[in-house]
């Protein structure tokens, strides 16, 4: 089969069991250059899952990962982590390396992975840093920074590596709510400047906004996909829309 | 009351001489021991499944059988599978391998302290296993270990006067020598009670300087 050379990234029909139960029913995903994909659902729909399926942290059953027309061999050790320099990774609760500078964190693999010299590694990490906005906080340990700063380091390390397409696994759940617009700024800022992007996030507006197509995942399974307008749209009868409303409600009883 | 003149002809240059030969094994079993040990503590972790459980039957022996007992086996029996050590080679290979277990026990405690979290993060910036342990886990075990195994280098100091059982003459053997010739037990044994105890507050000097020296926020001493 010919592939779209516009498709950065393709997810074929990968399923993933753990313990006998079904976690990732044979889902597909096509993402072509510059596309925010954002996957929504409840908590254990299997979206981080499938995310960690995409690099592999999390072995997938069967299926396959195409990457700029390529077809990933998973079990070659050497090609999956020359694979995964080109899919960046950012997680719920940031994996900063805590015996690591904020420049320190971000130089790292750029030194043992790329080779890159010691001088070269830190000033491409000083302008990582620069671009999320924390030049200022190049020389801190983790510990000293707050929780949106850390994941702004987890983004310039990211960054640092050129990748193709980033993953992001909810960025912003283990934020305080006063830290979360930081992290979606930047976030924000990297989608308009083009970069591929596949996120799980419970935020919603974001997604409404920003998102090139909504995947609303249940089960393990992707039930609704398409634009935001479309699945968001008044009276659409969506899932997603449910979902969104139900969000909503919530959020205002909170706030009140 | 205290016989400067003993003291000054004979203990002095007696178990100054010992003290010598004690550092001699204290410094480089310490040092090599703990490099052993984290080798040791990462195979027991991360190996795979014969030399994760080759490592912790190692382990489970030397911890199990008294230091004096492998000293013996060293010297005196190893001879009988044709490998000769000197007294002083035997303490110090004894020495190694005895703290060398010890530390992996402390060294495994701290690698299994450090987040999975990181090891995806490291994982999914590319770097091999071997990278992400050397780099990533290593690092931080072994900060967090370091109480640990100070504890470990500080016994060192103590059980290698057992040295002294396969004839290497330390302090501990000077020590014995010499109160024997003299029959002034209490005297040199004070002394030599003394300078364990100098060298062990040293050590704790030393190591506390390690632990503030590799101290990072958030990590442990603050």
């Amino acid at each position: 089969m010919m592939q779209n050379t516009e498709n950065v990234l393709r997810i074929h029909e990968i399923s993933k069991n753990l313990g006998g139960k079904a976690i990732l029913k044979s889902c597909s995903l096509d993402v072509a250059r510059g596309e925010l994909k954002v996957l929504i659902g409840p908590s254990g729909a299997g979206k981080s899952t499938l995310l960690q399926c995409i690099n592999c942290l999390i072995q997938p059953d069967s299926g396959e990962i195409w990457l700029n027309g390529q077809q990933l061999r998973r079990h070659d050790k050497k090609e999956l982590c020359a694979f995964r320099t080109q899919v960046g990774m950012i997680f719920q609760d940031f994996n900063l390396f805590d015996h690591l500078t904020a420049e320190a964190n971000v130089a790292v693999a750029l030194r043992k992975v790329k080779g890159m010299n010691r001088h070269d590694a830190l000033q491409r990490a000083r302008e990582e840093l620069g671009r999320v906005g924390l030049a200022r906080r190049a020389a801190l340990y983790p510990a000293q920074l707050s929780g949106g700063q850390k994941q702004r380091v987890a983004i310039a390390r990211a960054l640092a590596m050129d990748p193709t397409v980033i993953l992001l696994d909810e960025p912003t759940s283990a934020l305080d709510p006063e830290l979360v617009g930081e992290v979606l700024a930047v976030i924000r800022d990297l989608a308009r400047g083009g970069m591929t992007m596949v996120m799980a996030t419970h935020q919603m507006d974001f997604a409404r906004a920003l998102a090139t197509e909504i995947l609303f995942m249940e089960q393990g399974v992707i039930i609704e996909r398409g634009t935001p307008d479309a699945l968001l749209a008044a009276g659409a009868g969506t899932r997603t829309q449910a979902f969104f409303t139900r969000l909503q409600d919530m959020g205002d009883e909170s706030a009140s | 009351m205290i016989d400067t003149a003993f003291y000054m002809q004979e203990v002095l240059p007696a178990l100054n001489k010992g003290l010598l030969i004690s550092l001699a094994l204290i410094v480089p079993a310490g040092i090599i021991g703990f490099v052993c040990g984290v080798a040791l503590g990462v195979i027991r972790v991360f190996g795979g499944a014969l030399p994760r459980k080759l490592g912790d039957w190692y382990t489970s022996l030397i911890r199990g059988v008294p230091l004096a007992v492998q000293l013996m086996m060293v010297y005196y029996a190893l001879p009988h599978c044709g490998i000769y050590f000197d007294p002083y080679g035997a303490a110090l290979l004894s020495f190694i391998l005895c703290s060398a277990a010890y530390h992996s026990e402390y060294i495994r405690g701290a690698l299994l302290s450090i987040s999975q979290g990181q090891v995806r993060a490291a994982q999914a910036l590319g770097m091999t296993m071997a990278q992400t342990v050397l780099w990533i886990i290593v690092p931080q075990a072994a900060r967090r270990a370091l109480p640990g195994c100070g504890n470990e280098i500080i016994y060192l100091i103590k059980y290698s006067s057992l040295a002294y059982l396969v004839t290497c003459m330390e302090l501990m053997g000077e020590g014995k020598v010499l109160a024997s010739d003299t029959f002034r037990y209490m005297e040199v044994f004070l002394a030599v009670g003394a300078y364990y105890l100098a060298m062990v507050t040293v050590a704790t000097w030393i190591l506390r300087w390690l632990e503030q020296h590799y101290a990072i926020p958030g990590f442990g001493s603050r």
